[in-house]
């Protein structure tokens, strides 16, 4: 954690598209009279994934308007939660994995990785696809260790696959979400060991194994 | 009411209290630094913290769990508490040791030193040496506006200021940003705070972190000699202390008056401090040749005797008169035989002869805290006594209370009812929806600003919001003085005789000679010879013929009638500056040399004569309730279509004093960049 303030750049205005802001009202309206405040997370999550994933100033003080709240109370939230990026973010915006069990797992090389390939953290590489920030655990302990680029998790990374992987966003080539080693959900590593009469008979394990399709 | 043991003593207290509450019911002491009365409960600080059994085999905040929480025990046995057993001690250790670790060892160049309470708890529970041997943290100080200095690395999160200013002001300006070791105290970006109660969050601060920026560096509190007063800024009169250091007004605090001002005073009231050392009137002066010219007493009162001989005389009393001097005064105008006496510089219609209920602040201000609907008329509260829309606020945010508003659109920091600019719209009240409100009220509070009253249609207006005011015992008409002096005068009878002149006939030249006590407000013709009695180089004092040097409130004692009709004592801090004396003295000194000598020579004296003439003068910090009988002789007439203009424009200069203060300039263009700000 460090102190987080507002960009030093900022738009010079923000106002929902339509779409949005009719979603945002769909919001505001499942609280009771007089307690539209409590919609002020949903709207800022809106108001950052309109804008290229980062809160700008116009848009702490749109969503203070529309909610009726001092502007204060809403730069609280927005500076509170690590989620709400401030500053403008790469298209492809990384949150490593820093934790105990993705740091036993081998986080640190994934750290060189990004240092390497995007740069320090918090900063936007010069073409503007990749920035990285370390988060807190993201809760994918068992398939350590990872990350969550955009809305989507990347996991069992190790330099290499990483390294390719960030190569491949950056040529627009298809990646595979999830794990990077073919292993299924959070399934063992190593192939089942448990269970082994019901999955993966015909090795193959999870969703496409026979079991599951008996069942369906 | 539950019964409890604490410390083995038992007692018995409504279940609501808090444990903290029962706690010093029960004589104990607990430290705290989060906790406060007149805030909700935030429970942070963890500095609170006692041992309850039976209970958890931890420690228990004890502001934030209440009494009826506790259970009893085994057999039946009343719950207890221990504020002084070992786990209590060495929790309390713990918590102000890791207060201690961020905060910096700064004391000796701080100016909360001497009345931190930091400084004293840490003398009292802490630990005698830190174990802490890393880096401490380190926080960028913020501008928050002109009266408050911070000093952000002193900061403990107690977040008082921010529940105050979210609470208390209305105006949510302050707010915590960041969080965990993060977390900084802050107003948004780094704006000035917009709230006229800011100067509050000193008071709050329980360490070093909110200072008031206009006295920083300037005195230690146990230099200062401490003098309870009143305060003349508005008409609510707030308790005040004055803090003197040898002849030098230092600074202005709130003393405690839950029937006036709770423990909040405005910011004028705490930062005109400056205003009291500059513009000063400190020797009397003639005008010569269009000239004014420093003389002597004797001369200055020579130059009076001179055109008062045979002539036709007034007087008008301005704002922050006393009661003793305006009473003096009017002693001396009688003695000429002239009935030409106005206390009402602005105009407002007014008049003692409708009886004292006319013209008080009828159900008081606690009574604000009994009103189940309220009207405004042709006033802003937060501009004319924010103090008192303060506490307008705490009932609305208790009950939810429903606000009308008849007069200009203002922003009151709660929400109200918009009904209508001018009196039309409250003569037409009835059947509307906010109309069926205040019929359906047992307990109505309508206030009326004298914005509503300065107007040729006063009379009526008023007329009109007695007939809404009045329920059975309940008198809610609420007449809201901007003037510390206004009360007091009417109270006095300090208004034109029958067939005698107002301020606005005397001041066209109805008169020869105007004897102006302290009102600056009041434009005076070419006419007349004014003698102006007064403290400040103001508009009164550019256009006297003499001036005769006055004591400002804090160097005078007097009684001051608030807006609810309580007298009142301020008492001297200081003495007035050069040859400068008290006001009535300054009367009594002229009476002799104008040939009617005053009958009293000393302010004993003259309070004698006073309480002899007007006995409820004699009841200080009481109300003599008024008559609602009178408010039936008020007249009835057609009011006009005009809008109400709010008696008071710009909240931070609405005296001489304020007016020559330089940090009351500087906030009221912080206020008009807002409102322009605002407007765009």
């Amino acid at each position: 954690m460090t102190v987080r303030r507002l960009a030093d750049e900022q738009p010079a205005s923000f106002d929902f598209t339509p779409e949005n802001r009719a979603w945002c009202d769909a919001q505001i309206a499942k609280y009771p009279e007089g307690r539209q405040a409590s919609a002020v997370i949903p709207l800022l999550w809106k108001a950052q994934a309109q804008h290229d994933y980062w809160l700008p100033k116009p848009a702490i003080e749109k969503v203070a308007d529309i909610l009726g709240m001092p502007y204060i109370r809403v730069l609280e939230i927005a500076t509170f939660y690590s989620m709400f990026n401030l500053a403008p973010v790469g298209t492809h915006f990384i949150q490593l994995c820093g934790t105990t069990p993705c740091m036993l797992r081998g986080a640190e090389e994934i750290k060189k990785v990004c240092e390497e390939k995007i740069g320090p953290q918090r900063h936007v590489r010069a073409d503007g696809k990749f920035s990285w920030l370390e988060v807190e655990c993201l809760g994918a302990c068992c398939n350590a260790p990872m990350v969550q680029i955009n809305d989507d998790y990347f996991e069992d990374l190790t330099p290499e696959n990483f390294a390719k992987l960030i190569d491949d966003l950056a040529a627009g080539r298809p990646v595979h979400k999830g794990s990077q080693m073919g292993r299924v959900t959070s399934e063992p590593a190593g192939g089942l060991t448990s269970l082994t009469s019901l999955y993966g008979v015909d090795g193959v394990s999870g969703p496409g194994s026979v079991a599951a399709k008996n069942q369906d | 009411m539950t019964k409890i043991l604490v410390d083995g003593k038992e007692i018995d207290v409504p279940p609501e209290y808090t444990l903290l509450q029962a706690c010093e019911e029960a004589g104990a002491e607990i430290p705290r630094f989060c906790y406060h009365e007149r805030l909700t409960i935030a429970g942070n600080c963890r500095m609170c913290l006692v041992e309850v059994k039976p209970g958890p085999p931890k420690p228990a905040a004890s502001c934030a769990m209440a009494v009826r929480d506790l259970r009893p025990g085994p057999n039946g046995e009343p719950p207890e508490v221990f504020t002084k057993s070992p786990m209590v001690k060495k929790a309390r250790e713990g918590v102000m040791e890791f207060l201690l670790i961020n905060h910096p060892l700064d004391c000796p160049i701080c100016d909360q030193g001497g009345e931190c309470d930091l400084q004293d708890q840490a003398m009292a529970f802490g630990g005698d040496s830190s174990r802490f041997a890393e880096n401490k943290r380190a926080v960028e100080d913020k501008y928050i506006g002109p009266l408050v200095k911070t000093s952000m690395n002193r900061c403990i999160h107690c977040t008082r200021c921010v529940r105050f200013t979210a609470e208390v002001a209305g105006t949510g300006d302050m707010g915590s940003i960041g969080r965990g070791e993060d977390m900084e105290i802050t107003t948004y970006l780094e704006t000035a705070m917009s709230s006229e109660l800011q100067g509050n969050v000193t008071d709050l601060c329980p360490v070093g972190a909110l200072l008031p920026k206009p006295q920083s560096f300037r005195a230690r509190p146990w230099e200062l000699q401490k003098t309870q007063s009143i305060d003349v800024m508005d008409a609510l009169g707030s308790a005040i202390r004055i803090d003197t250091r040898g002849r030098e007004v230092m600074r202005i605090l709130p003393r405690v008056n839950d029937l006036v001002n709770e423990e909040w005073i405005s910011d004028k009231t705490r930062q005109v401090v400056d205003g009291l050392k500059v513009q000063r009137l400190d020797q009397p002066f003639v005008r010569e040749d269009g000239r004014l010219r420093p003389s002597s007493w004797l001369e200055a009162f020579a130059a009076v005797a001179d055109k008062v001989k045979g002539a036709r005389i007034g007087a008008i009393a301005g704002d922050l008169a006393s009661v003793e001097e305006m009473f003096a005064l009017k002693l001396l105008v009688e003695s000429f035989g002239s009935k030409n006496l106005d206390c009402r510089q602005d105009g407002v219609k007014l008049d003692p002869k409708f009886g004292r209920a006319s013209y008080i602040f009828n159900p008081g201000v606690v009574g604000i805290e009994d009103a189940d609907a309220v009207l405004i008329i042709g006033s802003n509260p937060r501009r004319e006594s924010p103090v008192l829309n303060a506490r307008i606020r705490k009932q609305w945010s208790r009950t939810g209370l429903p606000v009308g508003v008849i007069g200009e659109r203002v922003d009151l920091t709660y929400p109200v009812q918009y009904l209508g600019a001018g009196p039309d719209t409250l003569a037409s009240l009835a059947g509307t929806a906010f109309g069926e409100i205040l019929a359906k009220a047992q307990r109505p509070l309508i206030i009326v600003g004298q914005g509503a009253l300065a107007r040729e249609d006063g009379l009526a207006i008023l007329a009109l919001a007695a007939q809404l005011a009045v329920k059975g015992e309940w008198n809610g008409l609420a007449v809201l003085h901007t003037a510390a002096a206004r009360v007091g005068g009417l109270d006095l009878g300090f208004v034109p005789g029958e067939g005698a002149l107002d301020a606005a006939a005397m001041a066209a030249g109805g008169v020869d000679v105007v004897f102006n006590l302290g009102a600056d407000e009041i434009d005076i013709g070419t006419g007349p010879f004014v003698v102006y009695i007064g403290s400040h180089g103001d508009k009164g004092a550019h256009r006297a013929d003499v001036i005769l040097p006055g004591a400002a409130y804090t160097e005078k004692s007097g009684l001051y009638v608030n807006t609810e009709g309580r007298v009142q004592m301020s008492d001297r801090a200081n003495f007035p500056p050069g040859d400068a004396r008290e006001d009535w003295a300054i009367l009594r000194a002229l009476s002799d040399v104008l040939g009617h000598r005053l009958p009293f020579d000393s302010l004993n004296a003259l309070r004698t004569k006073l309480v002899a003439a007007y006995p409820h003068m004699d009841h200080v910090d009481a109300v003599a309730v008024g008559d609602a009988a009178g408010l039936a002789t008020l007249p009835q007439g057609s009011v006009s279509k005009a809008g109400f203009v709010c008696a008071v424009q710009d909240f931070y200069l609405t005296n001489p004093i304020a007016r020559a203060s330089a940090v009351m300039a500087e906030c009221s263009a912080l206020a008009k960049g807002r409102l322009q700000q605002a407007a765009e």
